[in-house]
């Protein structure tokens, strides 16, 4: 019996390990060593070591970049949780079945590829088939245009991305909050609203901060969204990334950059899975 | 909170987040090539179009392909960690699972660039093993998570009760474990498949130039300006997204199965 366990603890993890070994560690460490590669005039680079790279970030074009993702990724959270907190909590209160109707259309969106939220958005948002003809048809516009490059349709078309992101974050530590501590709440007399924001929203504050970090994070991550809905002045670093990789042939800037992404995004998620475990979340 | 308040602000939230699909479905039955809502005339020629015209047919199966075989895979990948991790406790399972949930949880386009360096170093270019194996990676996390919670409403004591009545490892597992765990396997299985079959940025940097999925092909024909087929295929992807989900929750326990993904987070 131990024998046939032992061997099967050394034989189980062949698989997994040849696999993970190969195709990420050693893809990500490519990515280490790319950025401090050469990068010839041609498009090519070759390997050595420079900071040439890294350098770059104290251009003003990659700081503008660096400052409108933050700035946009922290904006987007934000209205995630506005919008999507009390939802949550609205959706918990419901009956079971429609809990789970609910989650399985809130499933099916977030699922939904990225580059058909964007197009999505692009026809609501255009001059022929959109919100403009609704506008006009209310009287509230003379005649439609299209909403769409601007700062506010990035905006809007991200939010649109990660709010079901914050509703399933937010789902599983709102359905285990107690009844009773909100009924509790109501028998001395608190008015609903009043519940909400006095009991529940402190209750589950950390949860709160996680999931917004959590939300910061994955509008970081959007890639279509900001290219399809903005000008090039709102791409994110994410789109950067692509660009540079793809459009420039400049790997190694493209990995450089990577890296940064990479060490604020491990940093943030760190930060929530401390959040987690340090007032006992189970998120 | 007062009843009908509440009514208002779940149906504005719900508008938001349904409005824009219900537009896309709309004038996905226009009669016309242009673009205009409310939709001219009702036709379904924007649906027979995807598999009459070769181009987005050939689409469709190549992600159905790379779907099917990246799901199979990360389910692969995921198992045996799960199991070492949750029969042996062993340190190195352990670790296994860290490196396995970590490309889920990073930004994509990150993944996606490891993977095109990758690819690119060992000069195989554009093959559809590539998309493959680099979405088998990025969604080994799923069904890790919801095979692992599998695992854990084992009784021990039911396997050891097996033990001792003389059955060896394998058979245990096939006659008391697998039964237990198979619906879990089968939702990671379906939450890999979803997400590979909706996936962009490292389908479009591993073989962007020579395999079309459908979203590296929709994202190209969105430069090119608009085709209705875009918004068939749209209505066609949610359904298949809810259809899939719902199956997962008409089988198993989704608030549960969400509980334990979003630890992960």
């Amino acid at each position: 019996m131990e024998r046939q366990n032992l061997k099967g603890s050394f034989l189980l993890p062949i698989f997994p390990t040849v696999m993970i070994g190969i195709f990420f560690l050693i893809p990500f460490a490519l990515i280490v060593a790319v950025s401090v590669a050469h990068q010839n005039p041609g498009g090519f680079y070759e390997s050595g070591f420079e900071l040439t790279h890294y350098k770059r970030f104290l251009s003003p074009a990659f700081l503008s970049t660096a400052a409108f993702s933050v700035l946009v990724s922290g904006l987007v959270a934000m209205i995630c949780l506005i919008l999507g907190f009390p939802f949550t909590y609205l959706i918990t209160r419901l009956r079971r079945r429609w809990q789970v109707v609910w989650l399985v259309y809130i499933l099916a969106q977030l699922s939904l590829s990225e580059v058909l939220i964007a197009f999505s958005w692009q026809v609501l948002l255009s001059k022929t088939a959109g919100i403009g003809n609704i506008l006009v048809w209310l009287g509230i516009l003379e005649r439609s245009t299209a909403f769409y490059p601007s700062f506010g349709a990035v905006v809007l078309g991200l939010t649109y991305l990660v709010l079901p992101f914050s509703i399933l974050l937010l789902y599983p530590p709102l359905s285990r909050l107690d009844s009773e501590v909100t009924e509790a709440a109501r028998t001395l007399g608190a008015s609903p609203v009043r519940t909400f924001f006095e009991v529940v929203v402190p209750i589950l504050r950390p949860a709160l901060v996680a999931t917004g970090i959590t939300m910061f994070v994955f509008t970081l991550g959007a890639i279509v969204v900001p290219q399809v809905l903005g000008r090039p002045s709102h791409w994110t670093l994410s789109v950067q990334i692509t660009d540079q990789a793809i459009f420039q042939s400049n790997l190694p800037f493209a990995a450089a950059l990577a890296i940064f992404l990479l060490i604020v995004s491990m940093s943030l998620v760190g930060l929530t899975m401390w959040i987690n475990r340090r007032f006992g979340v189970k998120a | 909170m007062n009843k009908g308040l509440r009514n208002i602000y779940m149906g504005l939230i719900a508008l938001i987040l349904i409005a824009p699909l219900a537009v896309i479905t709309a004038i996905s039955f226009n009669a016309k090539k242009f673009l205009s809502f409310p939709p001219k005339g009702f036709s379904l020629r924007w649906y027979v179009e995807i598999f009459a015209d070769n181009a987005w047919f050939s689409s469709l199966q190549n992600s159905l392909l790379v779907a099917t075989s990246s799901a199979l895979l990360a389910v692969l990948i995921a198992v045996p960690i799960a199991y070492c991790l949750w029969r042996y406790g062993i340190f190195y399972a352990k670790v296994l699972y860290g490196l396995g949930a970590m490309p889920f949880i990073l930004p994509p386009v990150i993944m996606a660039l490891a993977f095109l360096l990758f690819f690119t170093s060992i000069e195989v270019h554009g093959k559809m093993i590539n998309v493959i194996i680099a979405h088998a990676i990025f969604l080994t996390a799923l069904p890790l998570v919801t095979v692992s919670l599998g695992l854990e409403s084992i009784n021990k004591e039911m396997i050891e009760a097996g033990q001792t009545m003389g059955a060896d490892e394998v058979t245990v597992f096939r006659t008391v474990i697998f039964p237990i765990v198979r619906p879990f396997v089968i939702s990671g299985f379906a939450f890999a498949f979803v997400l590979s079959l909706n996936e962009y940025i490292i389908a479009f940097m591993t073989v962007g130039f020579t395999v079309e999925t459908l979203p590296i092909k929709i994202f190209n024909a969105l430069r090119y300006g608009y085709t209705p087929v875009m918004a068939s295929l749209a209505v066609v992807f949610i359904l298949v997204n809810i259809l899939i989900f719902g199956l997962i929750a008409r089988f198993g326990n989704l608030p549960r199965l969400l509980g334990a993904l979003s630890e992960e987070r």
